[in-house]
């Protein structure tokens, strides 16, 4: 009896048997452009797929990666966090600065503590007092920024003794021969994927986003959700803070300025959209490597670094571009 | 069925107008499915052709093939003597052929002159907006459909019915044809429907032919010449509706006759589950004191704003109460969320299924679960073999058409949404359920289901609490009969000593004696 409607649902999957080759193309797209760039890139340059680029890339954009991680999870539920970018300056310089004075075990647990309480300022705003995520978290941007110039009164925070702390494993050391930033992405995109993917947590949030008032309706405690989803944004800034301080050993006052977009970049770029309710962390994982990838090669080719800013733009538009199409298209094919 | 028989049948009526529209043998095949196989209809000017299916029929299909959205595989037609084909809406629209939709499309913050003209307001010279002719022609239009309102009112300040007819007014702007009325009432109540119906008689008039799909009897019958059948996307027969009566029709259409059961009997009910005293939200409902007892359907009628949902929003949590009492089993408790209210063994299901109800990006299984999730899951990880036995559990038990639990919700049709929202909230296992508006827009067959489904629920000891503003569902389903009008509870009914002239009375506030408040409640000294 449901002809119609399973007519029109048919349409999708129709167009999609129809031309399996097209439909696998705009299914997988991210995954193909991605293998496209690299036997591209690795024309013009030898090095580019050699072990230790590869390696070296992949560390590169742990520490954006390890951000997103927890962006996309607040994405999922339907929210924005553009404050990562200067929670990533204070986290490090907090670290690195705390390190010679109160010793690396305290000062770790200070600055994850802190971190953790900014963020929780975030969610408690955007969660329990219902106020716009882009707003709140963009003031937040600018006002940490503040906060961390009079905590450091403008001048840049160093560790002393770089070489006879065990500080430096974060962000130098290495683990069976994998670098220990690369270790922390790993782990967290894990736990965090399962996370998401297989307990009644992310179900939650999933829910939360993709409809937050059928959430409440179904007697989901979504402010409590929100709230959470900005812990976790948190945490992972905090993670990434340690790499970072880890492996400069010292922090300047904006160091993590302009982050926020890439790591935005390379969430669009995965394919996870910014409406909420849907996503992955391997998207976003993979969408942070392409990033990496594309900046990489454009220097090995020998831009200037400041080319790759114009064509992660371009990346940018384009899978929104491309993201937006799919939609269009599926929202003519089933309501229209 | 019998298709060649009626088919004959029509044609010894064909000595009437000549149709302004024929659609001859539409076929329309999407891949792996045929929706609309050989379909045959036809309208002619000034009537009203009302086109009757079950969810899922083709009805929608056949009238976007109509409108241009989709191009049909077979079958051709003809306008006015001419064979057309449509690549898309425009080109439908040109010719004539307007649709009015289920969902409105206006945009709120405009003038209602705006919207009528949005896409091709007319300008002046240097491309401005000629304000005074886009009013001028607004006006002539509103006239023309009788309208209360002016041009220049705001869209967001109009009611539903108001809003409606904004959208009518706005397919009259190029002198249609033919116009396709798909589901117009379903959001207006019952109060608003007569303006609706003049507007049909007006463009009647004008000689235009109308297409009216609903799945109200009483509409079709009130409205129609003629009615055209459609099931599993086959045409199954055409009937003059001064011929016939609705248990034809519904034969018709699902190929078996609906047992309506009406006005069940008042059982000896005894346990109160929910008892509110005096609940009031201010600026919303005042004063609303009533009882649900274990085994208990009661019925709450009132028209969309009497506070009715309001209530039920309080009771699950969503509102705080500004004074009053809920009790649940006869204590006292305040909900403070919907949590709680889950928590608490109380269920809702919402009024708009689509916003309140679903998910709709989620699959079915997903939603299902969504409102219970510690009863799939061990250690916060969710058993996915457990959520799909509940799924299979519940698409059985209310025979919801899916072609697997992986289909996204979104993609079914209205009545099977409404079951899924109906299941997710009978895997709470609750004690008291809530309905707030169970069956709108849903086709006949699945409105029965439903209905029977509450009274069965209702037998193994749920107490039921139905907001409705249709009155035939009031009254079939309820032991008890609750009146709302303007936030206040205005009469009391027992479900089978009740006529329908007093419940209208009682839901446009033209009640003469007192408000009769629930009897259940003696011990009034103890509220605090």
């Amino acid at each position: 009896m449901a002809t119609a409607e399973q007519g029109s649902n048919r349409v999708m999957f129709g167009r999609v048997s129809k031309s399996g080759l097209m439909s696998f193309l705009s299914a997988q797209g991210i995954l193909i452009f991605f293998l496209l760039s690299m036997v591209v890139f690795s024309f013009f340059s030898e090095q580019f797929l050699s072990q230790s680029n590869v390696m070296t890339v992949v560390r590169q954009a742990s520490i954006i990666g390890i951000i997103a991680v927890g962006v996309t999870v607040v994405i999922i539920g339907g929210n924005l966090d553009l404050s990562v970018g200067s929670m990533l300056s204070f986290a490090t310089v907090l670290v690195v600065d705390l390190h010679d004075k109160v010793g690396p075990t305290t000062a770790i647990i200070l600055m994850f503590a802190l971190t953790l309480m900014v963020g929780a300022i975030n969610g408690f705003l955007v969660g329990f007092m219902r106020l716009n995520s882009l707003i709140v978290t963009l003031a937040m941007l600018s006002a940490i920024q503040g906060g961390i110039l009079i905590y450091s009164g403008g001048q840049n925070v160093d560790i002393a003794n770089q070489d006879g702390t065990w500080f430096s494993v974060f962000g130098r050391g290495y683990v069976a021969g994998i670098a220990v930033p690369v270790v922390i992405f790993a782990v967290l995109a894990i736990i965090v994927q399962i996370v998401m993917s297989y307990t009644s947590y992310g179900r939650r949030i999933f829910a939360v986003g993709g409809n937050p008032v059928a959430a409440v309706y179904s007697g989901i405690r979504k402010n409590w959700c929100v709230f959470s989803t900005y812990l976790i944004s948190a945490f992972c800034v905090a993670c990434a803070a340690l790499v970072l301080g880890s492996r400069v050993m010292g922090s300047q006052n904006n160091v993590g300025q302009g982050y926020e977009l890439l790591v935005l970049a390379g969430i669009i770029l995965g394919g996870t959209s910014l409406l909420g309710g849907a996503g992955s962390i391997w998207k976003t994982v993979i969408g942070v490597l392409i990033l990496g990838f594309i900046q990489n090669g454009l220097l090995l080719m020998g831009y200037p670094y400041y080319t790759q800013w114009l064509v992660t733009w371009v990346i940018i538009i384009l899978a929104v571009w491309l993201d937006l199409a799919n939609k269009r298209k599926r929202l003519l094919t089933t309501h229209s | 069925m019998n298709t060649s028989a009626t088919r004959s049948h029509v044609a010894d009526h064909s000595g009437a107008a000549a149709p302004v529209l024929s659609l001859i043998d539409i076929t329309k095949k999407f891949p792996g499915v045929v929706a609309l196989n050989k379909v045959s209809f036809d309208v002619r000017p000034g009537e009203v052709h009302a086109l009757l299916g079950e969810n899922g029929a083709g009805k929608s299909t056949l009238m976007k093939v109509l409108a241009g959205k989709h191009q049909p595989n077979g079958g051709k037609i003809v306008l006015e003597g001419e064979e057309k084909s449509f690549e898309n809406p425009k080109q439908a629209k040109k010719s004539g052929i307007v649709l009015i939709h289920q969902e409105q499309s206006l945009v709120p913050e405009m003038s209602v002159a705006e919207n009528i003209y949005l896409g091709s307001l007319p300008l002046k010279w240097g491309n401005r907006v000629d304000w005074k002719k886009l009013h001028a022609d607004s006006t002539e239009i509103l006239q023309r459909l009788k309208c209360s309102f002016t041009s220049r009112e705001m869209v967001s300040h109009l009611s539903i019915a108001k809003k409606q007819m904004v959208e009518i007014a706005r397919a009259l702007v190029f002198t249609p044809k033919v116009v396709v009325f798909d589901e117009p009432t379903a959001s207006l109540t019952d109060h608003e429907k007569p303006v609706l119906y003049d507007i049909i008689k007006t463009l009647q008039e004008q000689g235009v032919g109308i297409v009216y799909i609903s799945h109200r009897m009483d509409e079709i019958f009130h409205l129609s010449q003629r009615i055209t059948v459609l099931r599993d996307g086959e045409y199954n027969g055409t009937v003059n509706t001064a011929e016939t009566n609705e248990d034809e029709v519904t034969k018709l259409m699902i190929g078996r006759s609906l047992e309506l059961d009406h006005a069940s009997k008042p059982h000896d009910f005894k346990e109160n589950m929910l008892e509110l005293r005096h609940l009031t939200v201010d600026g919303v409902f005042e004063d609303v004191s009533f009882n649900v007892r274990k085994g208990e359907i009661v019925g709450m009628y009132g028209l969309v704003g009497a506070g009715r949902s309001e209530v039920a929003e309080t009771i699950f949590g969503l509102r705080r109460p500004s004074s009053g009492e809920i009790l649940l089993e006869g204590r006292a408790e305040t909900i403070g969320s919907s949590h709680e209210a889950v928590e608490k063994g109380i269920a809702l299901v919402p009024e708009d299924r689509k916003d309140q109800g679903l998910i709709l990006g989620m699959n079915c299984r997903d939603n299902m679960t969504l409102s219970a999730l510690g009863s799939v899951s061990s250690m916060g990880f969710m058993k996915t073999s457990a959520e799909k036995v509940v799924h299979d559990k519940y698409q059985s038990a209310m025979k919801i058409k899916t072609p697997s639990w992986r289909q996204k919700v979104g993609n079914l049709s209205g009545g099977n949404q409404q079951k899924i929202v109906i299941g997710k909230w009978l895997h709470t296992h609750p004690k008291l359920l809530i309905l707030d508006e169970p069956t709108r827009g849903i086709d006949v067959g699945s409105k029965a289901e439903i209905h029977a489904l509450i009274k069965e629920l209702a037998r193994t000891g749920y107490a039921v609490l139905v907001i409705s503003s249709e009155m035939p569902e009031v009254l079939g389903v309820s032991n008890r009969i609750i009146a709302m009008y303007d936030g206040r509870i205005t009469a009391e009914f027992d479900g089978d000593a009740v006529s329908e002239d007093e419940l209208v009375h009682a839901i446009t506030g033209q009640v003469a004696q007192a408000p009769k408040v629930a009897t259940a409640i003696t011990d009034d000294a103890t509220v605090p």
